[in-house]
């Protein structure tokens, strides 16, 4: 009756929401006085989720399962489960996560929780706090079924380092032809850069950087802080940038350490969808801007003049401190 | 091809959130209710597929009587009939067993849900309905296009995005660029006087289970004041930002 977890990996290498998910699922074991089992997907160096309390790794080595097929995936976890005896299962929220988790809970009949925030209040009833209106309220959830599916926010939990020994065993679900009825023909992503979800500092421009010309400055500060770049909606609706560094509401939500907002106005919608980020600055030539009463810090200036002075001084700072 | 695009009657994204009855009840008092973004999407790019392509589109929403007004808007803005599911949607895995009793029941080949409902943000709707119909799905769908049986579609992934191909039925969990913003429609007086005269047919639930339940709500606590660094002293938000924040 261990706790599962799904520990997510690209190209073999472990995410950084794995680790987190796998953090969260030996809390819940400790909990539950149980121990946190980890499943993964064609992944290296599965010995290095001992660092975060898993005892026991499946994994799983098949070269079918090199491109992220949802139902392939959920059915595999699903059998997982089924083996361990599992009650509950963690995992992250990450665009492919977001995909597989809804289908293994009905695989389950497993109640399901997403955007959890913290460790479980009471484990009898079964009771999680997520963030629900876009971030603008918490709700405190019980899980009324048997199995129970919780899917982690980024960044919330956070990496919890318990150190203990992990034995990996091979895995070798039945993969059948028919999961991949849905098929991934052609993939475009942007490599060796972070990406919005599991980058510790993104950096967003808004429509007072006035034409997308003028984004060269935004991606020389990201580089210079190895960040993602964002955008407001109507930077994306205007085709400044593309549709994916959309953030807020209605675009990808942001939880980095840092979100830094430059001539961007802070209306509700744009601040519900990143406000789950932990420090927030805001660069804006209008001291009215609704964005300084969400911010941390704030620079009244013009963009223009503050970016490359800010990109500046981080270079100092990098040389310094290497 | 006959479409059925899933609704959900959400607080328009302005919405203050506030709880009542002791923090157990989200707040409806002086709320404005509207058609999920997520789901105008997909109904708009459910338009096209009737203009082009001559497919029915019926719409779906599991909820009280209070959702009628965002459903007639869906009907104005060119639905041709809709079903109300008699319910409370309580929870996720509520609402995914009604409706698809509601597909089984119409014979569709395309389900159109949105990703996510803006008010409880569980995402899963879509996914757990392609599971219990046993249907392909595709998430975060920012492109569709169906040529017979066999459909060609776009998926945002985290950093960019992947083109997959399956074949209908299919349910897909949409958002922005299935239509872009500028596509979206408002209702003119000719579709709000034709919405009227379409069939909203009220439907009891079928027996299912809601697998959570919310016990209790919490508003976010209150931000402190933020800290102004002068334009002319840049360096001062790096000496902040590393040795009082610590994120750099
Ligand atoms: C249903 C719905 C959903 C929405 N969802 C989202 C969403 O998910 N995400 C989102 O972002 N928006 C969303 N919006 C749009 C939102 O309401 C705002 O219109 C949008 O966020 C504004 O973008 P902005 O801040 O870039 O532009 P503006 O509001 O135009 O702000 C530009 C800012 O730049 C400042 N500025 C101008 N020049 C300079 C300069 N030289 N240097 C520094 N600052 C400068 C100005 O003072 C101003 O504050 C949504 C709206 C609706 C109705």
């Amino acid at each position: 009756m261990s706790v599962l977890v799904y520990t997510e990996s690209e190209n073999g290498k472990f995410k950084k929401n794995a680790f987190e998910a796998a953090s969260y699922a030996y809390e819940v074991a400790q909990q539950l006085g149980t121990t946190a089992t980890a499943i993964s997907i064609n992944a290296n160096e599965n010995e290095s989720l001992g660092n975060y309390g898993i005892t026991k790794v499946l994994n799983v080595s098949n070269d079918k399962l090199s491109t992220f097929n949802a139902k392939a995936y959920a059915n595999i976890i699903a059998e997982a489960a089924k083996n361990e005896g599992a009650k509950v299962i963690v995992v992250s929220s990450s665009s492919d996560t977001k995909f597989l988790a809804p289908l293994l809970a009905t695989k389950l009949e497993a109640g399901m929780v997403s955007n959890v925030v913290a460790a479980p209040e009471s484990t009898s009833p079964f009771i999680v706090k997520r963030t629900v209106f876009s971030n603008k309220g918490f709700a405190h959830t019980q899980i009324n079924t048997e199995i129970k599916l919780i899917a982690v926010s980024n960044n919330a939990f956070g990496l919890v380092e318990n150190t203990t020994s992990t034995t990996v065993e091979d895995f070798s679900p039945t993969v059948s032809d028919a999961d991949f009825s849905t098929k991934s023909t052609e993939i475009d992503k942007v490599v060796g850069k972070a990406t919005i979800a599991d980058a510790d500092i993104v950096v967003s421009g808004g429509r007072g950087l006035k034409g997308p010309e003028n984004w060269g400055m935004i991606e020389e500060l990201a580089d210079v802080l190895g960040a993602a770049t964002a955008c407001s909606k109507p930077v994306s609706d205007m085709g400044w940038r593309p549709h994916s560094e959309h953030v807020g509401q209605t675009g990808k939500p942001v939880a980095s350490n840092l979100y830094i907002a430059i001539g961007i106005s802070g209306a509700i919608q744009h601040l519900a969808g990143v406000s789950a980020s932990k420090t927030k600055v805001v660069i804006n030539t209008d001291p009215e801007a609704p964005f300084f009463k969400a911010a941390d810090y704030g620079i009244v200036g013009d963009a223009f003049e503050v970016v490359p002075k800010l990109i500046e001084k981080l270079k100092e700072f990098k040389a310094q401190n290497a | 091809m006959k479409i059925l695009v899933c609704i959900s009657n959400v607080p328009d994204t302005t919405s203050k959130i506030n709880f009542t009855d002791g923090n157990t009840k989200f707040d409806t008092n002086g709320v404005q209710f509207v058609i999920n973004p997520n789901d105008e999407f997909g109904l708009t790019r459910a338009m096209w597929f009737k203009e082009k392509q001559g497919a029915t589109v019926h719409v779906a929403s599991v909820g009280g009587s209070s959702a009628e007004p965002t459903i007639r808007k869906a009907l104005a803005i060119g639905a041709d009939e809709a079903i109300r599911v008699d319910a409370e949607p309580t929870d996720g895995y509520f609402v995914a067993q009604q409706l698809a009793a509601v597909v089984k029941n119409g014979g569709y080949d395309l389900i159109i849900a949105g990703r996510e409902s803006i008010d409880y943000n569980g995402g899963m709707v879509p996914g757990m309905l392609a599971t219990l119909l046993d249907m392909n799905f595709v998430n975060t769908c920012i492109n569709i296009e169906v040529d017979g049986n066999n459909v060609k579609a776009m998926r945002e992934i985290d950093g960019g995005k992947e083109k997959i191909e399956t074949t209908l039925p299919l349910v897909i969990g949409g958002q922005k660029g299935l239509v872009e913003e500028s596509d979206l429609r408002i209702p003119n007086m000719r579709g709000i006087m034709m919405a009227r005269k379409k069939a909203l047919n009220v439907v009891a639930p079928i027996d299912a289970i809601a697998a959570t339940t919310d016990i209790k709500f919490e508003q976010p606590a209150p931000k402190g004041a933020v800290k102004l660094v002068d334009a002319d002293n840049v360096g001062e938000l790096v000496n902040l930002l590393h040795n009082e924040a610590k994120v750099i």
